[in-house]
């Protein structure tokens, strides 16, 4: 099990409360917690990956375990407390004013 | 008694507006998607129930939403805006050649023919269109690819498609504006596009005549008389009687010719408005009144709207999505400003009043009248 952490604006957007937890087949990377994060949210395609290129958008960042792996490939292994379910993937805007 | 839904778009949220025939008390609810850019709310002229609002951000891109029940609830529905081929280059500020890159929907417009067909016209500029409710959405083929795409090149605000206009009767005829590029017909719904912009004059590109490059900020039409076409360009307000084949300018007395939007009177289609703002970088009213002008004459000779308005010390803009008239009698005018104010008029004008007036700058402004 992987636990996510939306920010406010995405839970509110997929209409969920508090952290998402999702079941991952394979190995857990960016890419294939996206996928099965935007499979039981369809409503956010395109909020946190480009719909044509599947890159993550500019003001997106991805943080784990202390670490912000926004530049790591999609396809690396996430690290193993979060692949565990011990630690969360926090998705979150970055800081950008407003 | 009939009713109004006046339907603000602001740069942290949507609101909605409601009042009865005698549009004295309002209602205000909203915000809606609070922290989100709404460029645009409108209703179905087909159905008023059925509402659809642009709702963007920087960080997480954009969504399109859709009510069925008159904005009590939302629902997102389809989101992704493809270009239709290679998306090839613009020209960037620089002069430079710049690849399109999709920002946002900046106007939705949902058809008066078919009521799941929906267009939104998209920044970088591009038509896109919708036949079934939202869900999907498809390029309408021809007009980037006219040939001048190369050539347009992005105002401000960025390149956006920011106007469509559809023909009473005829679905295939519709006009499109994009700042800057100018202003577009298509008569055979979306498949060739005509540039229409004989007759303007800007100094700010170098051939002031150019067939395309000019900055069209708003064009507004009476559905009684679908080939006179009203436009407030970045300077001059323009006139055509010939569905856009030339234009000539009717800017007349007023105080100054650059602003944002137009509209017409609902019943009295040589009644048209326009707020003059001081200059292209000066964007707040001369003298720090807040003026709407009408003219009574289909432009040329204008007359100032003061009554209501602060006559000091203003300093906002009126954005060009950010006015709209009412079908009531007497017709009703709202405008919204970067203040966060909507100023509505009963008597077509005559006189103002503030029915919000602490919201977030406001993007848009549109109304719905309701049986």
């Amino acid at each position: 099990m992987i636990r996510v952490a939306l920010p406010a604006h995405l839970r509110t957007l997929a209409k969920v409360a508090g952290e998402v937890q999702l079941e991952v087949a394979g190995a857990a990377t960016q890419r294939s917690v996206l996928d099965a994060l935007e499979a039981l949210h369809p409503t956010l395609k395109g909020a946190i990956r480009d719909h044509a290129t599947q890159q993550r958008r500019p003001f997106i960042r991805f943080f784990a375990c202390g670490r912000d792996l926004s530049h790591e490939s999609p396809d690396a292994p996430l690290p193993d407390a979060v692949a565990s379910g011990q630690e969360r993937l926090v998705i979150l805007g970055a800081l950008a004013g407003g | 008694m009939s009713g109004v839904r006046v339907l603000v778009g602001t740069r942290k949220g949507a609101f909605v507006l409601t009042a009865d025939g005698r549009r004295d008390r309002w209602e205000v609810s909203g915000p809606h998607f609070a922290g989100w850019e709404i460029y645009h709310v409108k209703g179905s002229p087909i159905d008023p129930n059925r509402i659809w609002a642009s709702q963007s951000s920087s960080w997480f891109g954009q969504v399109i939403q859709r009510s069925d029940d008159g904005g009590q609830s939302w629902s997102t529905v389809g989101n992704e805006f493809a270009y239709a081929s290679v998306p090839g280059t613009h020209q960037w500020y620089d002069g430079t050649p710049h690849p399109w890159e999709f920002a946002r929907v900046w106007h939705l417009e949902p058809s008066i023919h078919e009521p799941d067909v929906v267009y939104a016209g998209v920044e970088d500029a591009a038509l896109f269109r919708s036949d079934d409710a939202g869900q999907s959405w498809k390029e309408v083929p021809g007009l980037r690819e006219h040939g001048s795409g190369p050539h347009w090149q992005p105002g401000a605000g960025g390149m956006c498609l920011h106007t469509i206009l559809q023909h009473p009767t005829d679905p295939a005829r519709l006009f499109i504006a994009i700042s800057s590029a100018g202003a577009f017909r298509t008569d055979d719904a979306g498949q060739s596009w005509k540039p229409i912009n004989r007759g303007l004059v800007s100094e700010q590109i170098p051939d002031p005549t150019a067939e395309v490059g000019h900055c069209v900020h708003r064009i507004a039409m009476h559905p009684s008389r679908p080939d006179v076409l009203f436009m407030q360009k970045h300077w001059d307000v323009m006139r055509s009687d010939d569905a856009g084949e030339t234009w000539r300018e009717v800017s007349g007395d007023l105080p100054t010719d650059f602003g944002f939007p137009i509209d017409v009177h609902a019943h009295e289609p040589d009644t048209i408005y326009v707020v003059p703002i001081q200059s292209d970088s000066e964007h707040f009213p001369p003298d720090g009144q807040l003026r709407v002008y009408r003219s009574r004459t289909g432009g040329g000779a204008w007359e100032a709207l003061t009554k209501g308005l602060p006559q000091r010390d203003c300093y906002v803009n009126v954005l060009r999505d950010a006015m709209a008239v009412d079908a009531l009698d007497s017709c009703g005018i709202y405008f919204g400003t970067t203040g966060g104010q909507v100023y509505a008029s009963r008597d077509a004008g005559d006189t103002w009043s503030a029915i919000v007036r602490d919201l977030p700058a406001v993007l848009s402004v549109e109304v719905q009248t309701l049986p």
